[in-house]
């Protein structure tokens, strides 16, 4: 049972053109947001929480009774669970580019009035996070508690803090890594060329054409997917296990796992994008803050203010300990407060999202520290108010 | 944690206390549930990391607002530059380790000054066990043999001579008991000895 009960969405309205990394501009745009508990009156208790490549604003709670519903953090976000909403006010915020509801290809652009489509431009990081920060003016935050994400989220968590050393105390990098490895970026290739590949994809505006490239948007998932589980928690679940307990001798499935997968893919490709899809595949391949900085991370991170929680999962494969290790050694160096966990989970990439026990028992008592210091004021709000705001119409 | 909190919880780690400078660096190898780390941060404006292997350790470090980094130290502390430290503290966690040499040489590496110590094998109660024909079991050594995190077994006679070998005088050289030094026969009536080490001056 899910215990922030009945939550909703929220959606904020941007007019001041956001200049792009890429060097294009989105001229102006909207944000989906949702928050939980209270803002208290100093304004020193706000936890942004960043998704990753399929999630959205919806962190915890549900929409109706049906459990369907329910947020993707809903274990991690909520009353007495680890992120604490009875402490903390939380923020979940639809990223740009996204298909849940703030500006992405299935808008309207307002230079042509029709769907961006593949025209959307392509958004980074760096761009997501300065637009989460004009979020927080208008809401009148200047300074975050924390900002934490797994994964892609874990990435926002990052730039965050090199972004805008001062407007956070702690950042919380759950299963990420500084930037993507060839491997990573092969995988997203081949997710890529199954969407741009498929004949209904019909060059991004499928919208026009009454069609979706389910086909392309199916496999790229299942590669994914593939990515997300470790090889000891497949054969666990589906080993060689055959789905009618003999051999088809055909191209169908015999195999639970090519079941399990179809089954995902087809899931997917009933409700997300397929531009947004290419999009945020790219977001992540040019995650690489370090390249600035001639590729080190130390350097990178030497104007980083915040105490950092890195976290990384035995199994990952697809953002392994190692990386979570280069994270950890830039801060060393540059004698950051740092904590860094290694959870020995056998669920690979997706060990972020489940419930593990050590995994949450280091998150609640890295998040009763945290509340120690809103809670005893020593974050203080050194920032006065009157710059927040304006961004806002 | 004020001293007499960590006196009561740990003595030795106490009295070790007394050897770290105010306002150092520290590293602390096998730093358990952060006690040492706490005291030396809250008491001493020390700043530095814990090291701790076990997923029990890293909540209980995180309470008392330790920076701990979960790794194997035999893993090595690749992630530390050379000389990162001050003082690197190394508390009854030497003598778990497979490769005690490589530990060492890389403790020498990352700090200017150690602080090492381990259960004394020689201790009396151990040569009784022995002379008896057992393998000894104490408080300081409190596993059977065949189920022992403590893989080494040291005196604090052998240990000078491996950290001469990788790189470190000895300080000072003491054995405690229950805490407190032990000055008359300190290798018979100590159970745990406690080396301060420094790294050699380069030739």
């Amino acid at each position: 049972m899910t215990s922030l009960g009945i939550v909703s969405p929220q959606s904020m309205f941007f007019s001041e053109p956001l200049k792009l990394q890429s060097g294009a501009e989105i001229t102006d745009y909207t944000l989906v947001y949702e928050t939980y508990g209270q803002l208290n009156a100093d304004r020193s208790n706000a936890v942004l929480v960043c998704h990753a490549l399929n999630a959205s604003h919806h962190v915890a709670g549900r929409y109706s009774e049906d459990a369907a519903t329910t947020g993707w953090w809903d274990n991690m976000v909520g009353p007495g669970k680890p992120l604490d909403t009875n402490r903390f006010f939380v923020i979940g915020v639809n990223n740009l580019g996204s298909c849940f509801g703030s500006t992405g290809p299935m808008h309207d652009n307002p230079a042509t009035g029709k769907p961006y489509g593949a025209d959307f431009p392509v958004v980074t990081v760096e761009d997501w996070v300065r637009s989460q920060a004009r979020l927080a003016d208008a809401l009148g935050i200047q300074q975050f508690a924390a900002v934490m994400g797994g994964s892609l989220g874990g990435m926002q968590a990052l730039m965050w803090s090199i972004l805008f050393p001062e407007r956070l105390h702690h950042s919380i990098v759950i299963a990420s890594t500084p930037k993507l490895t060839a491997q990573n970026i092969a995988f997203d290739d081949v997710a890529r060329q199954a969407i741009l590949t498929d004949p209904d994809f019909h060059g991004g505006d499928y919208y026009a054409h009454g069609v979706v490239p389910k086909n392309g948007l199916r496999v790229a998932r299942m590669i994914g997917h593939i990515t997300y589980l470790s090889d000891d928690d497949m054969a666990v679940k589906f080993g060689r296990d055959l789905r009618s307990g003999s051999y088809q001798f055909g191209f169908g499935i015999d195999f639970e796992i090519e079941s399990y997968l179809r089954y995902q893919g087809d899931k997917f490709s009933q409700y997300f994008d397929a531009n947004t899809y290419l999009l945020i595949t790219k977001v992540l391949d040019y995650f690489d803050p370090a390249r600035e900085f001639g590729g080190d991370l130390t350097a990178t991170l030497k104007n980083t203010r915040a105490k950092f929680l890195v976290v990384s999962f035995s199994t990952d494969w697809r953002f392994a300990p190692e990386r979570s290790h280069e994270i950890v050694q830039a801060l060393v160096n540059n004698q950051r407060k740092v904590t860094y966990a290694e959870i020995e989970a056998p669920h690979g990439h997706d060990a972020f999202l489940l419930d593990d026990p050590r995994y949450m028992n280091v998150l609640r008592a890295y998040f009763n520290q945290v509340w120690q210091e809103v809670d005893s004021g020593v974050n203080g709000n050194s920032v006065n108010g009157a710059a927040a705001l304006g961004a806002a119409a | 944690m004020n001293f007499n909190e960590l006196s009561m919880l740990r003595p030795d780690l106490a009295f070790i206390a007394h050897w770290v400078k105010p306002g150092t660096s520290v590293l602390d190898l096998g730093c358990g549930d952060g006690a040492m780390m706490d005291h030396l941060q809250s008491d001493k404006g020390c700043c530095g990391y814990g090291i701790a292997i076990d997923d029990d350790k890293i909540p209980e470090c995180v309470a008392r607002g330790v920076s701990v980094i979960q790794r194997d130290l035999e893993a090595g502390l690749a992630i530390f530059a050379d000389e990162a430290f001050d003082t690197v503290l190394c508390l009854s966690a030497l003598q778990m380790m497979k490769n005690v040499e490589g530990v060492l040489r890389d403790i020498a590496r990352v700090g200017r000054e150690a602080i090492v110590s381990f259960p004394n094998f020689a201790y009396w109660p151990h040569r009784i066990a022995l002379l008896r024909g057992h393998m000894p079991v104490s408080k300081s050594l409190p596993y059977d043999w065949y189920d022992t995190p403590n893989l080494r077994c040291a005196t604090i006679n052998d240990f000078a001579a491996l950290a001469n070998e990788v790189g470190l005088d000895v300080v000072e050289c003491m054995a405690l008991h229950d805490g407190q030094p032990v000055s008359f026969l300190p290798n018979f009536r100590g159970n745990l000895a406690v080396f301060r080490l420094r790294k050699k001056p380069a030739v």
